[in-house]
């Protein structure tokens, strides 16, 4: 009886313990998709908030799931339904600005870009491809590279070929390869990375400003010149594996360590992949080099963080985003997350090899979107666009290609 | 009202709360659907997600677009895919299903325990099914790998990332193929008749028949959907999720047939055996007939399984595989990624006219029963 009694009083105590700490400060709800090996850079992110606001109660609302796709159905749920998270995750560029910019969604951060000073510390590039309608949208916090060639040194010098710097190169070292007893000297795994691939035979293809013109609209996607992108791509498929389908990018990336492959384009989240699960180290274990035809050019995807119109904690959120476009945010975030700052000022001693190199390129390089990585077109063109390059798989009709992105791109509004 | 009885009272009373959810979240969601597929939300980007979304009526242009516009390339062979997928799911259910009834109805030892590993797989749900049986056809794994247990060449079987298809059909010739069949349905609807002297059906149905099949070989020939080719085919990668969905719900038709195979006397089965009937006679003239009932009920359950079908496909080869999707993933993907509500509304009415087509027939056959019996 007594014990039972002294719980009651102690559940009690606790419980208006909780309640009066959330009255009396703020709170903040933050929505991700990052999860699992992510999670620990979330957590740091979270840590420094808490440091500077010990006050306000973090709400780290998760939603897991690769590349955020069931978290972006939540989201829309919520947005719809009226409860929109203080602050979410979203791929920056046109997969905000397609979908809830444009909607009247969100709200303008030009002026918080100002206040701290991130103009100067952002590369421009990046600042315009946040920007539409006069406005500045979401605050990156991190900055992945999507072409980048991966392969391993060893078996190159066995096979006696060096990394190609141009397409039609790599169709030459492909037959090379091929007449070696490579039978796929290119490794692909599922839809997605197909379309990563495409994204890198297109810019190497167009060049850097051929690319930002297809996205402006100056370019159609009937011109010669993109129908000609196609049909590369269509000879480096030939050069890859059959059962890509069935693979994730993991599992591709899996044929360059064991040699039976001999590159792979993949975003660098594949650095990490190669350091921390297969335990190799950069430079020699696995290799790496600008996919071909688009060396100066860092063509980039960043994860960012915007404000939705009616969050419940505004000031609340406004400090969060301070804390992930700092300096201090950005590299208690990026180590650990495998990516690099978007930040121009930051600490690279914190970074291990791989990223270094990257922080480099992305100091000097041109920068462009990423196309699968929701950069510069919206969701509506990219989930539908993954139909476009199925079919061009099976057809290889780079005409056809051509045409039926050019409608996809007129319907989501491209270069309107 | 004579009827208002205080039991009547009560029955209404009990029935209302049902009959007035089912009326507003089963045939108002409908109607909700029915009325946003007749309209452009979505259509355009900035008003897809907008706090107030200006939404005008467009009649039919989604359902035109669905099967004739030149994007909806993935619908079409959804389609397709579906119609192969569900004739082969259902043909393969219900023959391993009857064939495992057949085994269990002679009492073999331990019969209990047969069972439960046969039902055992319906208990999964298809997320569940779907990850085992990917893990099961890697290219590199699994089923590829088991002839090399005994001492073979691996196979080398693309089960889920095959490209390749087979039976390809051009999207042109589908009017041309619907009204043929529909003509030859008919054209037996009418022979039916005739034989059993109904005049006026034998009459109407005939005259249908042959307007339809003049339609499909004057007119038929020359109707044009779209401006090029376009061939669809039962994609191999299909073969792969059809073995994993046979095998989830072969156990639940085999308990099906086996109740039924216990439920026929066995005066029945010494009467046929006193009248001259070897085994095989015995289950062609006896049991099989008495089964027909059950593989009715077994193939209308299946069928809308297989229409409706999602998470297996999902599971199993991902939301992006056009090879080896279905109507059901694309209308989650279209309304919750395109934010194409319009159109992704058109595709789940589509879908609920599938499934009508299966059930529809099956309950209004089932009522005349009833009222038969009455």
């Amino acid at each position: 009886m007594t014990v039972s009694l002294a719980k009651k009083t102690a559940l009690l105590a606790a419980a208006l313990a909780v309640t009066s700490s959330a009255s009396a400060a703020g709170k903040l709800e933050i929505f991700s998709w990052w999860s699992g090996d992510e999670g620990p850079a979330l957590d740091a992110l979270i840590k420094l908030y808490r440091q500077k606001y010990p006050s306000v109660t973090v709400d780290n609302a998760t939603v897991s799931g690769g590349a955020g796709t069931n978290a972006k159905a939540v989201l829309k749920t919520r947005m719809l339904g009226g409860t929109p998270p203080d602050s979410f995750q979203v791929h920056a560029g046109q997969e905000l600005i397609g979908t809830w910019v444009v909607a009247n969604r969100m709200e303008d951060l030009s002026g918080l870009f100002r206040t701290e000073g991130w103009s100067k510390v952002y590369p421009k590039d990046l600042v315009t491809l946040l920007s539409a309608r006069g406005g500045i949208w979401s605050v990156p916090v991190n900055v992945h590279r999507s072409n980048v060639m991966w392969y391993n040194p060893a078996k190159l010098k066995t096979w006696g070929v060096t990394p190609p710097k141009t397409w039609n190169e790599f169709l030459t070292t492909c037959a090379a390869l091929k007449r070696k007893g490579v039978a796929a000297p290119l490794v692909m795994g599922e839809n997605w990375t197909q379309q990563h691939l495409w994204e890198s035979v297109m810019i190497g293809t167009l060049g850097a400003q051929g690319w930002q013109d297809l996205w402006s609209g100056k370019t159609k996607f009937t011109d010669p010149k993109v129908v000609q992108g196609f049909t590369t791509f269509g000879r480096v498929l030939d050069c890859a594996n059959k059962d890509a389908s069935g693979l994730s990018w993991q599992q591709a990336s899996d044929r360059i360590v064991d040699g039976t492959s001999a590159f792979n384009v993949m975003g660098d989240w594949a650095a990490g992949y190669f350091t921390t699960t297969k335990k190799l180290r950069a430079g020699t274990g696995f290799g790496w080099a600008a996919s071909p035809g688009t060396s100066g050019t860092f063509v980039m995807l960043a994860d960012s963080f915007g404000l939705p119109k009616g969050a419940k904690n505004r000031a609340e959120a406004l400090n969060w985003l301070r804390v992930l476009g700092s300096k201090a945010g950005q590299d208690a975030f990026n180590p650990l997350k495998g990516s690099i700052a978007a930040r121009t000022d930051s600490d690279l001693s914190k970074y291990n090899t791989y990223s270094r190199s990257a922080a480099a390129d992305w100091r000097k390089d041109r920068i462009v979107g990423s196309l699968v990585h929701g950069a510069v077109a919206p969701e509506s063109f990219m989930s539908a666009f993954g139909a476009v390059i199925d079919q061009f798989v099976a057809s290889r009709n780079a005409q056809a290609a051509a045409n039926a992105a050019g409608q996809l791109a007129t319907r989501s509004g491209i270069g309107r | 009202m004579k009827g208002l009885s205080r039991d009547r009272l009560w029955s209404v009373l009990v029935l209302l709360p049902s009959v007035l959810l089912l009326a507003v979240f089963v045939y108002g969601f409908i109607g909700r659907t029915v009325a946003v597929s007749l309209t452009d939300w979505g259509n355009d980007p900035a008003q897809a997600l907008a706090l107030n979304p200006v939404i005008r009526p467009v009649g039919l242009a989604n359902y035109q677009e669905l099967f004739t516009g030149f994007l909806q390339v993935r619908f079409r062979q959804e389609l397709v895919n579906t119609l192969f997928f569900t004739v082969f799911f259902i043909a393969g259910t219900l023959g391993l299903g009857l064939a495992l009834a057949l085994l269990l109805d002679r009492n073999p030892r331990g019969e209990g325990l047969w069972r439960t590993i046969f039902l055992f797989p319906m208990s999964l749900s298809f997320i569940v099914t779907g990850t085992i049986w990917r893990w099961m056809l890697q290219p590199q794994g699994g089923l590829n790998q088991f002839p090399a247990v005994l001492g073979l060449p691996p196979g080398r079987f693309e089960w889920l990332s095959s490209t390749a298809s087979i039976w390809g059909l051009d999207w042109n010739r589908v009017p041309l193929l619907t009204a043929a069949v529909v003509a030859l349905a008919l054209g037996v609807v009418a022979w039916r008749a005739a034989r059993a002297g109904n005049r006026t059906r034998t009459l109407v149905a005939g005259a249908c028949a042959l307007v339809l099949l003049g339609w499909a070989v004057f007119v038929g020939p020359n109707v044009q959907l779209l401006p090029a080719p376009e061939i669809h085919g039962f994609n191999l990668a299909l073969i792969g999720i059809i073995l994993a969905a046979v095998w989830q719900m072969s156990g639940y038709t085999m308990a099906l047939y086996l109740a039924g195979l216990r439920g026929i006397p066995e005066e029945l089965r010494e009467a046929a055996r006193v009248d001259g009937a070897n085994e095989v006679g015995l289950y062609r003239h006896v049991v099989f007939p008495l089964l027909s009932p059950i593989t009715l009920s077994a193939m209308i359950i299946l069928g809308h399984i297989s229409l409706k079908i999602f998470d297996l496909v999902y599971a199993m080869t991902g939301p992006d595989n056009t090879y080896t999707s279905v109507p059901a993933l694309n209308m989650y993907l279209t309304s919750f990624r395109q934010n194409q509500f319009a159109l992704g509304a058109a595709i789940g009415t589509i879908l609920l006219i599938l499934v009508a087509f299966v059930i529809v027939p099956y309950l209004s056959s089932a009522f005349r029963r009833e009222e038969g019996h009455a």
